[in-house]
């Protein structure tokens, strides 16, 4: 093990380290990413409900906008910590923690989405003989997807940074990685699971935006079913 | 609602208050590093926003340095600056921290503000003949204010909010009673720890709010 010498005057950037711990390193991945998609995921299974029931009832727009954006301003170290009573050492705490902190973005996000949706578009579609369902699934939404993604973005781009806090109850993807190495001071650790966790945060942002392109709204009304 | 008890009466029983790692001096050490991290990244991110606003440049660099910011973790920052030689620089990781991530919105807003001021006005001050500095001093600062404000407040309950992950590196702030109460399983005193912060945030933002209110109406006056 003489190429280890890295390891032993601890540089910050450290080949050994990458070769004899990849599976700490490739776990730890996972588990950050399972506990992002997770909670993105559940974050707009929440969100879509209650943007669709403030559009229904606007008196609720300020109490539900109020509240996500009260649990937005709570510090994730407190959130975490809080939650524990409830869930234990668990990763369904770093998730539910997560959800509640997306909340604020993808609501709003989603809101201003069907609010761009031009009043003719929806006229039109009520004229064809619509019912309120077809119409959001076919019309709306399409037409609300920019801002959507906008959201959906933006609410994985900082869930992706907020795991790393779950690491207080040791359920923090790469968040683990720099906690364990903090006491020993081991650098090549630290920089090596930042690195990673802030390219994941780019990846994430890049494949969303692919996949925005992709569901570019204007080509999939052409390729729906015509109106009935 | 228990807990809720609990932790007012462990606010208010006086011993907690005292002493080294008592709530006085981790609510000294929290108002200090938030505050001297917001007015280092006031003083670099207003002049830089305004200035940038004022000549309509660098718009798309001030809006992808906020969505860096966002994909950057400050556990991760703190992280690196702890095990290098900074680690023995006192206070001084968690505010170059903090100032980094409170710089993005801050410059953003800025921007913003000076941008969204109507050009028509601008024009028909320049019609008046009113040189640059005079644009920007009497016309583009002061229709600009509201949003600057705002973004101030968003970026100061930012930082104190954010100033208690400094406690997870071992560095102080109110963070540390959360995570002091967190590692004693004692929840009446994470609770507490929250509140202080929760309170803390809301005490300066009704500061900014106040202040300003007294520099709006001196400068309707003036």
């Amino acid at each position: 093990m003489s190429a280890a010498n890295c390891l032993v005057t601890n540089d910050w950037i450290c080949g050994e380290y990458l070769r004899t711990r990849s599976e700490e390193l490739t776990d730890a991945t996972v588990q950050h990413v399972g506990i992002t998609v997770v909670s993105v995921l559940i974050g707009l299974a929440v969100a879509f409900p209650l943007a669709l029931l403030v559009r229904a009832r606007p008196r609720l727009a300020g109490p539900v906008l109020g509240l996500t954006t009260l649990l937005y301003t709570i510090p994730s170290l407190a959130m975490f910590s809080l939650l524990l009573p409830f869930f234990g050492l668990s990763a369904a705490l770093v998730v539910t923690g997560l959800v509640l902190y997306s909340l604020t973005i993808l609501v709003r996000n989603i809101l201003a989405g069907l609010d761009a949706v031009p009043a003719e578009a929806r006229e039109a579609a009520r004229g064809m003989g619509y019912g309120p369902a077809r119409l959001l699934w076919e019309v709306e939404l399409p037409l609300a997807l920019p801002a959507l993604m906008a959201g959906i973005r933006m609410a994985t781009v900082s869930t992706v940074a907020l795991t790393t806090v779950g690491s207080i109850i040791g359920r923090g993807g790469l968040g683990n990685l720099i906690e364990d190495a903090l006491p020993t001071f081991f650098k090549a650790q630290v920089l090596a699971a930042s690195v990673l966790c802030v390219l994941l945060a780019v990846v994430a942002d890049l494949l969303l935006l692919g996949v925005q392109r992709l569901l570019t709204p204007w080509t999939r009304i052409r390729t729906g079913p015509g109106g009935g | 609602m228990g807990i809720v008890t609990d932790a007012w009466s462990w606010l208010t029983t006086g011993a907690n208050w005292e002493g080294d790692g008592g709530i006085g001096s981790r609510l000294a050490e929290h108002v200090y590093v938030s505050g001297a991290a917001l007015l280092l990244a006031c003083a670099v991110a207003l002049p830089l926003g305004l200035w940038l606003g004022h000549l309509g440049k660098g718009g798309a660099t001030a809006v992808n340095l906020s969505n860096a910011g966002r994909a950057v973790p400050v556990f991760a920052v703190l992280a690196l600056f702890m095990v290098s030689p900074l680690r023995n620089a006192g206070y001084v990781p968690t505010v170059i921290a903090l100032v980094l991530f409170a710089v993005p919105p801050l410059l953003t807003n800025a921007y913003v503000g000076m941008r969204e001021v109507d050009r028509a006005v601008v024009e028909a001050a320049r019609g008046m003949g009113m040189s640059g500095g005079q644009v920007f001093r009497r016309v583009e600062l002061p229709l600009a204010r509201p949003l600057v404000m705002t973004g101030l407040r968003s970026a100061a309950v930012q930082v104190v909010a954010t100033a208690t992950i400094a406690a997870m590196v071992g560095q102080g702030g109110l963070g540390r009673i959360i995570t002091a109460g967190f590692n004693t399983y004692n929840t009446p005193q994470v609770v507490a720890g929250a509140l202080l912060v929760a309170l803390l945030a809301l005490t300066v933002e009704a500061v900014l709010v106040g202040a300003d209110r007294l520099l709006g109406r001196r400068a309707g006056n003036g």
